[in-house]
C-alpha cells in the first residue's frame, strides 16, 4: 500500500509532472526514451491510484454527509415551532437516531457513482444553482470536462453548468450569467495537434520551473494534455489510440469527466 | 586510497569508462562521441593518449528522429597481437575499433627523387633496401567492423563473450547475438517485446555474457529482476534457465517504488560466481546458485529514500549509476552525489565514501573519508543531506584488473587513484 501520508494534492502534482515529463520527451534529442517513459507511467499510474482512491472516498463522505443533512432539516420542518423541552430532547435524539440510521443505511449501501467535474483552484462565487440539489462542486465558475467517449471538450464559464452535472439544465441555463464557451477537438492524434498545444502554450518553460507553473497544475490544462497524449501507454509510441480498448464505456460512466481521464493513462 | 595524477578534464560529459584487460589502457567515451585513451601511469604530468571520433550524429528520415553520437559503453576485446581492439557503440550502431601504435618508420627507399618525383625505373642500378628508423610515437585509431541496423530501441549494453568470436549487443526489448567478423547478420536471442506495446510492463536494462561460460549470459530488467539464460537451451532465448528477484518489502512502498527498484547495472564477478546489480539505493550481491535474494545488499545512499520526490521532479532519480568490482572480488564501489563515491569491502563488512573533487586531486594526497548526516545533529567534517549538489554525480567507475587503481569519471573529469603507496 501507498503510504497513506500522501495527500491528493501530491498525488495531483505528480501527475502533473509526469505528463509534462512525457510531453518533454517528445521533444528530446535522440528520441522518446522508452525506458524512462515507461517508469513515468508507472508513477503516473500510482499517482492516478490514490488520487482516485481519496477522491472517491471524499465523494462518499460528501454524499453521506448530505443525506444526514436533508434528513435532518426534514425533520425540523415537520415541527419546526411546536417543541418543547422534552419534545426537543427527543427531538434531538430522533434527529440523531435518523441521521445515525440514514448514516448506518447510508454506509451499508455502496455509494452511487457522482459525475464529477473538474474544477480550476478559483474561489466559489455564488451562484444561483446553490440551492439545487446539485453536486459537491457546484459552486466552481469555472469548469473544463474531457469526455473521452466523444472527445468533446467544454469550457464553461461563470455559472453555466455542464451537462454533466445532475441538476437541471435548463434551469441552470437560465441563471448563467454568460454564455458558456463550446470547444470540440478532434482527439486523433497528429503532429499538427502537437504543435497548436505547444504554441497555444506560447512558450514552453523550463523543467526547473515547470512544476510551478499554473498551466500545468491547472486541472483544466491536464485534462487537454490528457487528451492529446492519447489513451494508455500506447500513447507514447503511437499516435491513434482506441479509448475502447482500454477501458469500457461502462466503466467510464460511472466515473466523473476528470477521473475518465486519469483512467485513460 | 591517493591520488596519484591530477584530474584530467574533458570537453565533454563522459558516458563510459572501461580498463582493457590488462590494465594498461583506460578508455572513456563521451556525449561528443570520441574515445579517448589513457595509460594509467604514474606521472607528474598526464596527457590524453589517443583520442578518434568514435560516432557521428546521425539523422534516421524514415522516423524523423536524431540518433545521437553519445558513446554508451565500451568494452575491450582480449589482446591477440600488437594491436588493441574494442568495441564501443551508441543508441543504434556498435563500432570495432583498432588500436595500434607507430613509433618507427622506414626510410631509405630509392624510389623517388629528392623533390618527390618517382624516378624513372631504368635509372636505378642498385637495390637500396629500407631501415626503420624512430620516430614519435603515433597512435592510429581505424575502424575495422560497423554493426548497424539491427536494434529499434536504444543500445544499453555490449557484452564479449569469452569465446572472444562472438558478442552481445542489448537494446530495451532485445538482445542480439553477432560474430565480431559479420556485420551484416545477428542472431535476436532474447525478444521482450509484447505483440500489443500497451501492455509493455517491463525492459530490459542491462546484459552481460558470463566470464568463463559462453553459453551463458544475464540480463537485467526495469522491474527489478534478472534473467540467466542457456543458450544451448534454445535458440530464442525467452525463457530463462533462473530468475533472480527479492520480493519488494511493502513497507517502503511509495509512488516511486518501480523506478528504484529498476537496475541500473550487472556485473558479474571476476570469478564467475557472483554477479553484482546497482538499483538506485542500493547494491546487491547475488550468488548464482540462489534466485531467491541476494547473498548481500549494500545500502549506497538510503537517505536520499525520503527525498524522492524532489529527484523524480529533477529527474535524478533516473540516473543510472554503474557498479564494478575490484580484481580479487572482495570490493565493490559505485558512484552517488556530490562527486561521492563508495567502496564496500565484502568480506570485513567495511564502507568508506570518498570523494573526486579538485580540492582533493594533489598528487599523493590520501583521499579523507566523507559523511553524509542523514538526520540530527550535523558533526563536523559532516555533509547534511540538503547541502549534496545533485548535478555532481558520478555515474562511472572503473577498477584496474589487477591492481588497486581505479578511475573514477565526475560529469566531464576523470580522476584516477590509487592504494596508498607504503
Amino acid at each position: 500500500m501507498i503510504n497513506t501520508m500522501e495527500c491528493v494534492a501530491d498525488a495531483q502534482s505528480l501527475i502533473s509532472i509526469s505528463l509534462m515529463k512525457i510531453h518533454n520527451s517528445r521533444t528530446q534529442r535522440g528520441g522518446i526514451k522508452l525506458h524512462k517513459n515507461l517508469l513515468v507511467s508507472y508513477v503516473l499510474r500510482n499517482a492516478r491510484q490514490v488520487y482516485i482512491k481519496e477522491k472517491y472516498a471524499e465523494i462518499y463522505r460528501m454524499q453521506q454527509y448530505e443525506e444526514v443533512m436533508t434528513v435532518c432539516n426534514e425533520i425540523q420542518e415537520l415541527n419546526p415551532l411546536e417543541l418543547d423541552a422534552e419534545d426537543t430532547e427527543d427531538e434531538d435524539l430522533t434527529r440523531t437516531a435518523c441521521c445515525g440510521e440514514e448514516f448506518h443505511r447510508g454506509s451499508i449501501k455502496e455509494p452511487e457513482p457522482v459525475y464529477y467535474r473538474s474544477c480550476c483552484m478559483e474561489a466559489p462565487l455564488p451562484s444561483p444553482c446553490d440551492q439545487l440539489p446539485v453536486n459537491i462542486n457546484m459552486h466552481c465558475n469555472k469548469t473544463t470536462v474531457l469526455d473521452l467517449d466523444t472527445h468533446v471538450v467544454t469550457t464553461v464559464d461563470n455559472g453555466y453548468i455542464h451537462q454533466d452535472c445532475c441538476c437541471d439544465a435548463f434551469q441552470c441555463a437560465q441563471s448563467a450569467q454568460s454564455p458558456a464557451k463550446k470547444r470540440k477537438m478532434d482527439f486523433g492524434y497528429c503532429a499538427s495537434d502537437l504543435d497548436d498545444f505547444t504554441t497555444s502554450r506560447k512558450r514552453l518553460k523550463r523543467e526547473d520551473c515547470l512544476y510551478s507553473c499554473q498551466d500545468f497544475t491547472d486541472t483544466s490544462n491536464i485534462s487537454n494534455l490528457i487528451s492529446i497524449f492519447g489513451s494508455g501507454f500506447s500513447g507514447l509510441l503511437s499516435r491513434q489510440a482506441d479509448l475502447e480498448q482500454i477501458c469500457s464505456k461502462q466503466a467510464l460512466a460511472g466515473l466523473g469527466a476528470w477521473t475518465r481521464a486519469i483512467v485513460a493513462f | 586510497m591517493q591520488c596519484a595524477v591530477p584530474n584530467v578534464f574533458f570537453t565533454d560529459i563522459i558516458s563510459t569508462v572501461e580498463f582493457n584487460h590488462t590494465g594498461e589502457l583506460l578508455a572513456t567515451g563521451d556525449k561528443g562521441g570520441r574515445v579517448n585513451k589513457n595509460p594509467p601511469q604514474f606521472r607528474s604530468e598526464y596527457n590524453v593518449y589517443s583520442t578518434f571520433q568514435s560516432h557521428e550524429p546521425e539523422f534516421d528520415y524514415l522516423k524523423s528522429l536524431e540518433i545521437e553520437e553519445k558513446i554508451n559503453k565500451i568494452r575491450w576485446l582480449p589482446q591477440k597481437n600488437a594491436a588493441q581492439f574494442l568495441l564501443s557503440t551508441n543508441d543504434k550502431t556498435i563500432k570495432l575499433w583498432k588500436i595500434s601504435e607507430r613509433d618507427k618508420r622506414p626510410e631509405g627507399y630509392n624510389l623517388k627523387e629528392e623533390d618527390g618525383r618517382y624516378k624513372d625505373p631504368n635509372s636505378i642500378t642498385k637495390l637500396q633496401v629500407p631501415v626503420l628508423i624512430p620516430m614519435d610515437l603515433m597512435v592510429e585509431a581505424s575502424p575495422r567492423r560497423v554493426f548497424a541496423n539491427a536494434h529499434t530501441y536504444h543500445i544499453n549494453s555490449i557484452s564479449v563473450n569469452s569465446d572472444n568470436e562472438t558478442y552481445l549487443s542489448a537494446d530495451d526489448l532485445r538482445i542480439n547475438l553477432w560474430h565480431l567478423e559479420i556485420t551484416d547478420r545477428s542472431f535476436n536471442i532474447v525478444d521482450i517485446k509484447p505483440a500489443n506495446m500497451e501492455e509493455l510492463t517491463e525492459v530490459i536494462t542491462a546484459a552481460e555474457f558470463h566470464p568463463h561460460q559462453c553459453n551463458t549470459f544475464v540480463y537485467s530488467s526495469s522491474k527489478g529482476t534478472i534473467r540467466m539464460c542457456d543458450m544451448r537451451a534454445s535458440a530464442l532465448c525467452d525463457k530463462h534457465t533462473k530468475l533472480f528477484e527479492e520480493p519488494e518489502d511493502p513497507s517502503n512502498r511509495s509512488f516511486f517504488s518501480e523506478i528504484i527498484s529498476s537496475i541500473s547495472d550487472v556485473k558479474f564477478s571476476h570469478n564467475g560466481r557472483y554477479m553484482m546489480t546497482r538499483d538506485y539505493l542500493s547494491v546487491k550481491i547475488w550468488d548464482l546458485n540462489m534466485e531467491s535474494r541476494p547473498v548481500e545488499t549494500y545500502q549506497v545512499h538510503e537517505y536520499l529514500r525520503s527525498k524522492l520526490c524532489s529527484l523524480y521532479e529533477n529527474d535524478c532519480i533516473f540516473d543510472k549509476f554503474e557498479c564494478c568490482w575490484n580484481g580479487n572480488d572482495s570490493v565493490v564501489m559505485t558512484g552517488s552525489y556530490n562527486n561521492f563515491f563508495r567502496m564496500f569491502e565484502r568480506g570485513h563488512r567495511r564502507d568508506v565514501t570518498l570523494e573526486a573533487s579538485r580540492e582533493n586531486s594533489k598528487p599523493l594526497q590520501v583521499l579523507k573519508p566523507r559523511k553524509v548526516c542523514a538526520g540530527g545533529k550535523r558533526k563536523k567534517d559532516e555533509i547534511s543531506v540538503d547541502s549534496l549538489d545533485f548535478n555532481k554525480k558520478i555515474l562511472h567507475t572503473a577498477w584496474h584488473p589487477q591492481d588497486n587503481i581505479i578511475a573514477v569519471a565526475t560529469t566531464n573529469n576523470l580522476y584516477i587513484f590509487q592504494d596508498k603507496v607504503i
